[in-house]
């Protein structure tokens, strides 16, 4: 195993990953927002709404194409980077890619052009049904990556078939109806809502505190408050849904994101802050709230939640039981027919993929001392104090997200939105939390699953492409290049058109509501 | 419903089928831009050419995304060891495709004419060069590409990114632009006013079909000094797992299945008869028959390749017990099963709401039009 060449495709996946996902939930959020907008226009007829639905569209449509171009590269990405992982788990993991691709790229891809293009082609409530589209499949693509994603976590629903050496499908039924990818989902598509809320509300707070673009500002800010209440409502609930489900199959990601060390008596309080250290298996200086952390992670007061010394002594007997199931493998690799082969791997097959653990310190499993079982349990712990920051800042920023919704919903409200400029001003600087708390999250759920590329079954280390070091370093080069440009490109152009405003010409300025129909004109849109 | 080997053949055909769709597509969104350039001298005439395909060139690229996705799901092999093989040639395709969508949406934001210029060459790099990637990665497929799998089935690719580039793949890739760029420049000719432009396109378009028509016979010839054989017997319904069949280099092996099956000729005489039928489209104006022509060649260039191998999906050129074929290189029954299903609900529905949006967007684009309205690139 080269190490170099597995830190540097994590190095890549996740650089492309997190870029990619700075653009997609924009999309995912404003979609919907537009499709708000938009039947608001179709029921009123008036003409201010259409306005308001054109100029976030504009918005909407220079986020778009990067959260497609970088989309793209995620798709091969798995097969060029991962192409171990795509032999050992394409035969579930590649069919959600697939019906992604059928389900939902063909509806975004196919009706975001007649969006654009069609607004004086179709009749009002067609061009409706057409944004209502767009909004459709951007949702479905983001429900089947987080199947895909989902299942990786949680791989139910599958066995290792040592005929082909690759786990294989024995219940598509489980795969999709994963408690982790539901949650997921419902968790992932909130969080894009608060994002495209948040720059629905800082951008109009903009345009109100100078006094521009008042008739598109207000009426944007009031739908962005009741969306973005709702919205950062159920990213909070429901983010505490996937925790709940963390007791079941995921009690090391939740046990590293509390720096719960050993198995406390029931119910567990929650760290609220402290200093994780590695070395002691402790946490110092810690502030604690009793009974919380029992109560959201087994809804109950007599349930533990098990630590993670705990957790290392079971994944110390489950690789010592992998071992065994690896050497029926190897056997079954000499002779397919071996029964006693067969029957030996039937009994241990769910612990195969702890003993590929055994991998990265020797090259045949069934060489190893009991002491480097003992020893490379702790593999299973990811990093305790990343998980345990990036969850606080993430989470600190979802309540912050409630707070700032709630007092818009309630200026909204009151009418008094336009005029308290105090809030205007922090909208404006909520922008850049929503991305920190998005890619905060993305970092929590992928650095929680590690070691494993998929939870249980296979290795990160054993799961790159067969590349050089100097390959990877080239295209990591090219993507930064590649995409940092692109990032300063998008930036201004989005920086241009909310300076421009929402009319073609800058004289329309806060023109009168049911005036400025901008069809006509000639200019570039 | 079907057994493995059925499901299989299925499955291999679909993939023709989805790679042919992406063909007929977006082949002429890559066709149109890579002529953009020279089809287009001013502004106005290249914003004419551009939003010939702008509002329907993003539904088109979705071909080759589940392109992706579907080899993955029912070609797993396939899809680990030819994106991981061609690492570096991907590298260059994804970036030249990333520049499309960027510049289609980015280049009419502002009026500037060196930046209006520089995404006119980003935009002819999005279309000339995955075009010529496609065709070399093509040839070296028919090669046969060096690469092993070792006992765990992790896949060793044992070439290098110069090594992609022999005289039979040069040929595939120059064939593989000049079948699309006669593709676009039929689009062109349907969907531009009569007028420079629309000359011009037509201009092109005769290069582009004659040229197609001498690599295609060119290559057909340099062929027969490939090709690959299985030697062992296979079991067409066995565990997918490359090591258990044995395959040969044998020149000429690649014309073995037109001796047993005479009817797969109809794939290269379209190939040849699609680009005559386009070269007389254009030359007679019949812009219909040169369109219908261009797509005939497509399918037809596209079905020889995939026909000439079978079974083989990616044959090595190292290793014996290596090469992926139909039968060795699928998932399992129950995926092919299942995601066969859903390909049978969800396909016609694509295609059903794919053709109205064509409908509602159709029209010869006018430099008034273009002039005109605000919502044009």
């Amino acid at each position: 195993m080269d190490f170099a060449v597995v830190d540097l495709s994590r190095l890549q996946f996740a650089l492309t990953a997190l870029y990619h996902f700075l653009f997609v939930p924009l999309t995912l959020g404003l979609s919907f927002m537009l499709v708000i907008m938009e039947s608001v226009y179709v029921m009123t007829g008036r003409e201010i709404w259409r306005v308001t639905t054109r100029f976030w569209g504009k918005i909407f449509g220079i986020n778009f194409v990067l959260g497609v171009a970088t989309g793209l590269t995620m798709e091969f990405e798995f097969g060029t980077n991962w192409s171990y992982f795509s032999h050992y788990v394409g035969d579930v993991f590649g069919a959600p890619l697939a019906i992604e691709g059928l389900m939902a790229f063909f509806l975004e891809a196919t009706f975001v052009g007649v969006m654009f293009f069609g607004w004086d082609r179709l009749s009002r409530l067609g061009h409706l049904v057409v944004t209502f589209m767009v909004a459709l499949g951007t949702n479905l693509s983001a429900l089947w990556i987080l199947i895909a994603n989902g299942w990786m976590q949680n791989p139910e629903g599958a066995s290792f078939n040592p005929d082909t050496m690759r786990m294989e499908v024995s219940s598509f039924g489980s795969v999709l109806f994963n408690p982790i990818a539901q949650a997921k989902f419902v968790h992932t598509v909130s969080a894009g809502y608060v994002c495209a809320s948040v720059v629905v509300l800082g951008v109009s707070a903009y345009y109100l505190l100078r006094g521009r673009f008042t008739e598109v500002a207000r009426r944007s800010m009031t739908v962005a408050a009741a969306f973005g209440l709702a919205s950062s409502l159920s990213v909070v609930v429901l983010g505490d849904e996937s925790g709940y489900t963390l007791t079941d199959n995921q009690k090391m990601k939740l046990a590293a994101i509390e720096a719960a060390w050993h198995t406390a008596p029931a119910p567990a309080g929650l760290t609220l802050i402290g200093i994780p250290d590695l070395q002691a298996h402790t946490t110092r200086y810690k502030v604690e709230i009793p009974w919380v952390l029992g109560l959201i992670a087994t809804r109950s007061l007599d349930r533990t939640v098990t630590g993670m010394s705990e957790l290392v002594l079971r994944a110390q007997e489950r690789i010592t039981s992998g071992v065994v199931a690896y050497d029926a493998v190897q056997k079954l690799k000499a002779d397919p027919n071996d029964r006693a082969a067969r029957a030996q791997f039937e009994l241990h097959r769910r612990d195969l993929g702890y003993a590929l653990l055994l991998k990265r310190y020797v090259a045949d499993p069934r060489q190893a001392s009991p002491q480097l079982i003992a020893s490379t349990a702790w593999d299973v712990v990811p990093e305790v104090p990343v998980m345990f920051w990036t969850f606080r800042v993430m989470a600190g920023i979802g309540f912050l997200m409630i707070a700032l919704f709630a007092t818009a919903f309630i200026l909204c409200s009151l009418h008094r939105h336009m005029r308290t400029r105090w809030f205007l001003k922090l909208a404006v600087l909520a922008i850049p939390l929503p991305w920190i708390a998005i890619e905060l999250g993305w970092i929590l759920a992928e650095l929680g699953r590690q070691p494993w590329a998929i939870d249980g079954v296979l290795p990160t280390f054993l799961a790159p492409s067969s590349l050089t070091p100097a390959a990877l370093l080239t295209t990591i080069a090219g993507f930064t290049l590649l995409y940092g440009t692109m990032a300063v490109i998008e930036v201004r152009l989005i920086l241009a058109t909310i300076r421009h405003g929402p009319y073609e010409h800058e004289e329309d300025d806060t023109p009168q509501p049911g005036t400025g129909t901008p069809s006509a004109h000639p200019a570039t849109a | 419903m079907f057994d493995y080997e059925t499901l299989r053949l299925i499955w291999w055909v679909l993939i023709g089928v989805l790679l042919i769709g992406f063909a007929l597509t977006d082949g002429f969104d890559l066709g149109t831009i890579a002529l953009l350039p020279f089809v287009a001298r001013t502004d106005v005439e290249r914003r004419l050419v551009i939003n010939s395909v702008a509002a329907n060139w993003e539904g088109n690229q979705v071909w080759f995304i589940l392109g992706g996705g579907a080899i993955f799901a029912a070609w797993p092999f396939v899809y680990a060891v030819s994106f991981s093989g061609f690492y570096l040639a991907m590298f260059v395709v994804l970036a030249a495709l990333i520049l499309r969508p960027v510049g289609f949406k980015y280049r009419s934001k502002r009026p500037d004419p060196a930046w209006r210029s520089r995404w006119d060459w980003a935009l002819f790099t999005g279309g000339f060069v995955p075009a010529l990637v496609f065709g070399v990665a093509v040839g070296n497929v028919l090669e046969g590409i060096p690469f092993r799998l070792d006992g765990d089935l992790r896949a060793f690719y044992e070439g290098s990114f110069l090594g992609l580039f022999t005289p039979f793949s040069l040929l595939a890739g120059l064939l593989s632009v000049a079948m699309l760029v006669l593709h676009g420049s039929a689009w062109i000719a349907i969907r531009v006013e009569r007028g420079p432009v629309h000359d011009r396109a037509r201009h092109f378009g005769t290069i582009a079909a004659i040229v197609s028509i001498l690599l295609f016979t060119l290559g057909g010839v340099m062929a027969a000094q490939l090709g690959f054989r299985i030697v062992d017997a296979v079991d067409p319904a066995g565990p997918s797992n490359p090591l258990r069949t044995i395959t040969i280099a044998q020149a000429g092996a690649w014309f073995d299945n037109y001796g047993r099956h005479p009817w797969m000729l109809i794939a290269p005489i379209l190939g040849l008869g699609g680009a005559a039928l386009a070269l007389i489209g254009i030359r007679t104006k019949l812009e219909w028959a040169a369109f219908g022509g261009s797509s005939l060649s497509a399918l037809g260039i596209i079905a020889t390749v995939g026909l000439s191998m079978f079974p083989y999906i990616l044959p090595s050129s190292i290793d014996a017990r290596s090469s992926l074929t139909v039968w060795n290189a699928s998932s399992s029954e129950k995926t092919l099963g299942i995601m066969l299903v859903v390909t049978a609900v969800l396909l016609p529905i694509v295609l059903a709401y794919t053709a109205w949006a064509f409908r509602v967007m159709w029209g010869r684009l006018s430099t008034e039009a273009v002039s005109a309205h605000p919502d044009y690139y």
